[in-house]
């Protein structure tokens, strides 16, 4: 079941592409943090990958991270290795965390079910915002910037003009 | 003509692409019917050489020949635009092409 709005943010401790293990209590001093399901092949991520990038660079002076995590199912889709998310991260030039969650058990704690997701919590870990990252695949197309109006509510200790809207994108890859 | 029109409803780009490919055939004045077909378990997407969803062949070859020898799976394709930005759909032009 996906995580309900007002939920405390479930504990991870997940290996990075950075190759540094990487928890929930590694961002406290954070204001505002999103976990972003994602993964390496899927268009929808794809297609969204540069604005993820883009809030990171506009909103990390200010307090904001963005961790991203994988949890597709490496053993059918080898596309989403490790090793391939290392490559992607480096192709792209991520500038927010990519983490591996190989046993799909933090997959199983936020219930997640596509990629791209957004979980976005306040400083108290408390989730405000749920879903997609704006209106649009197509950046061109963008009326609707859910995401970054939630991360600047947040940072301004305000509740999100919306709190939850439907992810839309691949499926996750469970086992 | 001959039009496949294969999906996986594991990923959400079918309808999108099925438009897309009803508008240009209409454009062109094609009034082909159009097999579609559901690609359900991995055991079809290797016996129908199912690259990702969706994926469109006319007279049996694919709307985006350089995408069409990837791993046969249950996923989403990712097809390329003329800028180089992934989409999960096929564009316009690729089908254009395709159908020319």
């Amino acid at each position: 079941m996906t995580l309900a709005l007002a939920t405390d943010a479930p504990t991870f401790d997940l290996p990075g592409v950075d190759g540094q293990q990487h928890s929930l209590t590694d961002y406290t001093d954070k204001p505002a943090l999103a976990v972003v399901w994602s993964c390496n092949h899927c268009p929808y991520v794809q297609a969204w990958e540069g604005r993820m990038i883009g809030l990171q660079q506009e909103f990390g002076e200010r307090g904001f991270q963005l961790v991203a995590i994988n949890s597709n199912d490496a053993e059918n889709y080898p596309e989403d290795s490790f090793d391939a998310m290392k490559e992607r991260a480096s192709a792209q030039g991520f500038n927010f965390d990519y983490l591996y969650d190989e046993d799909q058990s933090i997959l199983n704690a936020y219930g997640a079910e596509r990629t791209p997701e957004v979980f976005l919590f306040d400083q108290d870990r408390r989730l405000v915002y749920h879903g997609a990252i704006d209106n649009s695949r197509e950046e061109e197309g963008v009326t609707q910037d859910y995401l970054r109006k939630a991360i600047e509510a947040v940072l301004a200790g305000e509740e999100p003009p919306v709190s939850e809207t439907p992810p839309v994108g691949c499926s996750v890859k469970r086992k | 003509m001959d039009i496949e029109f294969l999906y996986w409803d594991g990923c959400p780009s079918h309808p999108e692409a099925r438009q897309l490919l009803d508008e240009v055939l209409a454009k062109h004045g094609l009034n082909v019917d159009v097999k579609v077909r559901e690609v359900r378990t991995q055991a079809e997407a290797d016996e129908l050489r199912f690259p990702g969803s969706p994926t469109i062949r006319v007279d049996g070859r694919d709307v985006d020949p350089d995408g069409s020898s990837a791993r046969p799976a249950l996923n989403c394709r990712i097809y390329h635009k003329a800028d180089g930005r992934s989409s999960p759909v096929p564009t316009r032009e690729q089908l254009e092409a395709a159908l020319s």
